[in-house]
């Protein structure tokens, strides 16, 4: 047997039976796959001319005048093609498929964006693939969803449950347990059973890599700190992963939805309503009543909207090294706003919370330090969230004009 | 002890069957009644599920029941004061099947100590390996209850040698892959499977997943010592309703 992928307590592999064979063989192929020198760079070799890495630090000279503090950079993840630091994930993650001779790839997507991501990597790779996704979140995410059928994925949208990101996790291990002969189940963030939350983040630490260099180009020294959102942890994962021994802050920015204090949200970190448990294979902070049944969560962005976190994340909460808060609905788009305007810039409603905790610090921190924010993806996707929620008279205009002549 | 009951039971029956249900649904009354019925229609040994928000092993009829029962306000206090309200009123070991999270909550040793008093025999855990198992192993040890644990068809011989050194009771044979309540194929392939599972331990093997008729059971005589019934029975109460349970379970070995 493998090592269990504890960290301190928190991970582990809580597998149903079925799958142990199938985890050994995954845990066998990625350790080799790390350990072959050549492996990264045919990694970082497609992510260079397939994806657009490595992606460009910005400066953001007018927020950072805005608010007087820190010089504020900014990690564009969103320029990896689909737009989001999924990318990463799902190449590094496709490249191992191949190595274990199977054809065909299923994943969970919340936002869509890993849905895309995985669609995209299966077209190139030649894999069938099959996308689960949340029946709330295929209403919110339209536009994602169209292009994983373009793509020639099927998408599957999952009723059961709370119909968003957990419950599409179920149902890829439902699939999963039944094909694994010929399928990989591309995890999408640095949660489930060991090794994914390993696996996700040593493709991620593709961000903290190219971060480190650039900022230390730019600035002739490391950052005060690091701001990243925090759904599963994939994108906060992959850009702390090369600060880690240093002396740099590193914030951690959960969904605060209608408020903590409302208990419609979805932090697990940065509030007291989680505790520790085991689901979905892995042990960590989940928002859970007292018997252990998962709650409802809720965030403006079907990205962060998730009941279980990171181990990684859950251990290095405990040990003080990341800092966790929360951002509310409102702060996001308001954050939004802001950073479109000042900077012509459009993060992802998920990102987007990393924003506002950074906003809220910079005018704290001296000028002469530094600061990073990861956009890990882009917002034009989430063209009919954001328009709703900035009340857009013209754009409502739209919509309504087309449908009426769609029903023409 | 359990594995002495069924093998005492062994020598007058060729087959003995466990039936399965989800406490609370459709309702707590029902989950009752149907469990009078099993028992008069001679079931040797029942697993009864604690309904969980996340049950990844479980199929769509198993999971909805899941959820109905959680939607209906069933609680594990619920769930154990009905147990043992079973345990009392019917004279066939019982035991509970559920998802670790449960056990983690309630704290695994209260939650062995709870089986205990309740009289239940053992649990079966379906995302629990031994080697995420320790203290749950020693509480059931400390308990005298049975551990059940899982073979696959994917599971290899030394594996299964390794799971049976922990199990008790016996050893629950998945017999494909896949989730509870999908067709299975009753063919030579699960001959040869039951055969692996038959030398790799010593315990007796129940075979469970896709058994819904006689004709299965049938088909399993000599070759393994108990059939489990999952979501047929579920299946046949969300379209003919509690009544229907007995008769079927009558009909298997007719």
């Amino acid at each position: 047997m493998f090592d269990r992928g504890y960290y301190d307590g928190f991970g582990g592999a809580f597998l149903p039976e079925i799958l142990v064979a199938t985890f050994d063989e995954l845990v066998e192929t990625f350790e080799k796959a790390k350990s072959d020198p050549c492996f990264w760079q045919e990694y970082s070799d497609v992510m260079s001319t397939y994806s657009c890495r490595p992606t460009p630090l910005t400066f953001a000279q007018n927020l950072t005048d805005m608010f007087g503090g820190s010089r504020i950079y900014i990690k564009r993840e969103d320029l990896n093609h689909t737009g989001a630091h999924k990318a990463n994930n799902v190449m590094g993650q496709g490249l191992l498929t191949k190595r274990m001779g199977k054809t065909r790839v299923i994943a969970e997507t919340g936002a869509g964006q890993h849905g895309v991501a995985t669609a995209t990597m299966a077209a190139r790779f030649g894999y069938k693939c099959t996308i689960y996704m949340g029946e709330v979140d295929v209403h919110r995410q339209r536009p994602n969803v169209f292009w994983m059928g373009r793509l020639g994925a099927e998408v599957i949208p999952v009723r059961e449950g709370t119909r968003i990101l957990k419950d599409a996790i179920n149902e890829a291990f439902r699939d999963w347990v039944a094909n694994m002969d010929t399928t990989h189940y591309v995890l999408g963030t640095a949660c489930g059973p060991h090794p994914f939350p390993e696996m996700v983040t040593y493709f991620q630490s593709i961000i903290g890599k190219e971060a480190r260099k650039q900022i230390l180009e730019a600035e002739k020294k490391l950052p005060a700190g690091i701001y990243a959102c925090v759904g599963g942890g994939s994108n906060a994962m992959g850009i702390f992963s090369d600060f880690m021994e240093d002396d740099v802050d590193l914030i951690g920015v959960e969904a605060g939805g209608k408020g903590l204090e409302s208990g419609e949200h979805a932090a697990r970190l940065s509030s007291k309503d989680a505790s520790i448990g085991v689901a979905q294979g892995y042990k960590t902070y989940f928002l859970q009543d007292n018997d252990g049944q998962m709650k409802k969560t809720h965030s403006v962005a079907a990205g962060l909207d998730y009941v279980g976190v990171s181990p990684i994340l859950a251990h290095l909460k405990e040990t003080g090294r990341v800092r966790f808060e929360a951002a509310t609905d409102k702060e996001v788009i308001e954050a939004l706003s802001l950073t479109i305007k000042k900077e012509g810039l459009i993060p992802a409603l998920e990102s987007a919370h990393a924003f506002v905790q950074a906003f809220k610090e910079a005018p704290s921190l001296s000028k002469d330090q530094a600061i990073i924010i990861n956009q890990s993806g882009r917002g034009d996707k989430d063209i009919f969230t954001v328009a709703e929620a900035f009340k857009d008279p013209k754009w409502m205009e739209f919509i309504k004009n087309k449908a009426e002549e769609y029903n023409a | 002890m359990l594995e002495s009951y069924l093998k005492k039971r062994l020598e007058e029956k060729e087959i003995l069957l466990m039936t399965h249900i989800v406490i609370g649904y459709p309702t707590f009354d029902d989950s009752l009644r149907i469990i009078e019925k099993m028992v008069k229609a001679n079931v040797d040994l029942m697993e009864l599920q604690i309904p969980f928000s996340e049950p990844i092993a479980d199929g769509p009829v198993i999971l909805h029941a899941n959820q109905r029962s959680l939607a209906a306000g069933a609680t594990v206090k619920k769930c154990f004061d009905f147990a043992q309200k079973a345990a009392q009123s019917f004279d066939i070991p019982f035991l509970f099947m559920s998802y670790y999270n449960i056990l983690f909550k309630y704290g695994v040793d209260s939650f062995a100590t709870k089986v205990k008093e309740i009289g239940f025999k053992g649990a079966i855990v379906p995302d629990l390996p031994p080697e995420e198992g320790e203290e749950y192993l020693k509480a059931m040890e400390d308990n005298s209850l049975a551990p059940i644990f899982i073979f696959s068809p994917t599971t290899p011989e030394e594996r299964m040698r390794y799971l049976s050194s922990f199990g008790k009771g016996f050893i629950y044979c998945v017999a494909r892959k896949g989730v509870t309540g999908k067709e299975t194929e009753f063919s030579g392939q699960l001959d040869k499977y039951l055969a692996k599972c038959r030398r790799a331990t010593d315990l007796p093997i129940a075979l469970g997943f896709g058994v819904k008729d006689k004709k299965d059971i049938d088909f399993l005589k000599g070759k393994a010592d108990i059939a489990v019934i999952g979501s047929q029975t579920i299946r046949l109460m969300d379209q003919k309703g509690v009544d229907a349970v007995e008769d079927f379970i009558k009909s298997l070995f007719g």
